[in-house]
């Protein structure tokens, strides 16, 4: 139910609602999906990452915090990661 | 544009080899944690870390898998819906081979009922909207993640005028749960607290376990290193008899989580007491549909209600949901219980605990 992987953002089709962009088209490892954005965190643009669930985006990544990630387990492991 | 996050570091050997190194130093006495969240148990048994865990060192499943957890009670009650001439069943796939007190939705299909199996609650909602003029019933499981999903949905339903839409609200909220297993007395040492629950409901809902339970709390996202990484951190917190919420995750969670996505949750739901599957009836644990929705409550619609009844007979997927047993402990695994023909929810789903180690423990791998 839950896809670990974050999907990129491909396209945001026009809304037609009054609520700004409602969907997205999303892709990861070749597979395309249209989500909501209903209850995204913060809407994605073109070229953001998003984390899906059950159709929905949840989260946009901010890519600094992933490298953020990576820095923590270099500081507890002391072996340089990248 | 932001430039593509690299995963890939989240999986190299160089990042395992480390941690692994680290979480040995750290074990210096027996240590048992929890991972609570289901895709965390399917990533464990994927990536083989089980293997890689030092001596005294153990990790056992919690309630954090949706099918798993849904009582029986609410099992049965969704299958004499199914049986309902008229109504479709929309539901995930998992829930589809669970057993009931007699059969399973499966069972009921194969008698003519209608399941339809969805991979989003929107699916439901195309259903009811373009293809069943009756009413559509989504059976509703899942945690902070999928019910602002739902309920987003039945918004949608409701500004649409789409009117056959209905759910059997079967949520569960983890906060509940976790405090509700863990004031008998933890049975572990920490908890491996999940990714995406937590990017709904934020780092900050731990905060009462740890400060008032003193059980240390990591969140960790679904990459080898990441689980990793939360481990260490949680070995790292027993070493040095801290007992915080640590963040392992933080490019997806952050410390007030979702606001977005818990208004909507909030204002299609509100908690209701529960029964999970083995841990009884808990507190505020369950969403139920707030006034404004309840024609959408398929259980009032149509007079089904879920009737308290015992669990399979020699399964203990309860004692497994709380970290007491291991799937191992019980007599039926591998033996009456298989993946091809569960005798108890947590051998459905792939998010199961007695799934998950069917995959590293089970007859092919003896
Ligand atoms: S092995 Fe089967 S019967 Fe035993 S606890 Fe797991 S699901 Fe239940």
């Amino acid at each position: 139910m839950c896809l670990a992987v974050p999907m990129r953002v491909i396209e945001i089709p026009a809304s037609s609602g009054t609520f700004g962009a409602e969907t997205a088209v999303v892709e990861a490892g070749g597979i395309r999906r249209e989500v909501r954005l209903d209850i995204v965190d913060v809407l994605p643009r073109i070229g953001d990452y998003v984390i899906v669930h059950a159709g929905f985006a949840i989260r946009t990544l901010p890519p600094e915090v992933a490298e953020e990630n990576l820095r923590l387990i270099s500081e507890m492991t002391g072996v340089p990661i990248s | 544009m932001f430039p593509s996050p690299d995963l890939s570091g989240f999986r190299s050997r160089a990042a395992i080899d480390a941690l692994v190194h680290e979480l040995s130093l750290l074990v210096d006495r027996p240590m048992r944690f929890m991972e609570v969240c289901g895709t965390h148990t399917m990533a464990v048994a994927r990536y083989g870390l089980r293997s890689l865990f030092p001596p005294r060192f153990e990790l056992v499943s919690g309630p954090g898998c949706p099918v798993c957890v849904t009582a029986q009670s609410h099992v049965d009650a969704m299958i004499r819906l199914a049986r309902i001439p008229g109504v479709t069943i929309a539901t995930f796939g998992d829930m589809v081979r669970v057993p009931g007190s007699s059969g399973s939705l499966a069972h009921a299909m194969a008698e003519g009922a209608r399941v339809e199996i969805v991979y989003s609650p929107t699916d439901a909602l195309h259903l009811a909207r373009e293809v069943s003029p009756d009413p559509v019933v989504f059976l509703a499981v899942g945690f902070e993640t999928t019910a602002p999903a739902v309920a987003a949905t039945i918004l949608e339903a409701e500004r649409t005028g789409v009117e056959n839409l209905l759910v059997h609200p079967a949520h569960k909220l983890m906060p509940p749960a976790l405090d509700c297993i863990m004031s008998g007395g933890a049975a572990v040492n920490g908890l491996l607290c999940p990714g995406h629950v937590s990017a709904v409901i934020g780092a900050k809902a731990y905060a009462p376990l740890a400060e008032g339970q003193g059980l240390p709390c990591v969140i960790g996202g679904f990459e080898p290193a990441d689980i990793l990484l939360a481990l260490t951190l949680l070995a790292r917190q027993v070493r040095e008899g801290r007992s915080e919420v640590e963040n392992a995750y933080p490019r997806a969670v952050s410390w007030e989580g979702n606001k977005r996505a818990r208004e909507v949750m909030e204002a299609v739901f509100r908690p209701e007491d529960t029964e999970w599957r083995g841990l009884g009836v808990i507190s505020g644990s369950g969403l139920t549909l707030r006034e404004g929705f309840r024609d959408r409550d398929a259980r009032t619609r149509f007079g089904v209600h879920p009737v308290p009844v015992a669990d399979p007979p020699g399964c203990v997927c309860g004692e497994v949901l709380k970290g007491v047993k291991t799937p191992t402990d019980c007599p039926l695994f591998a033996s009456r219980c298989t993946p091809q023909s569960p005798v108890g929810p947590c051998m459905v789903s792939g998010e199961g605990a007695c799934a998950a180690h069917y995959l590293t423990d089970g007859p092919c791998h003896a």
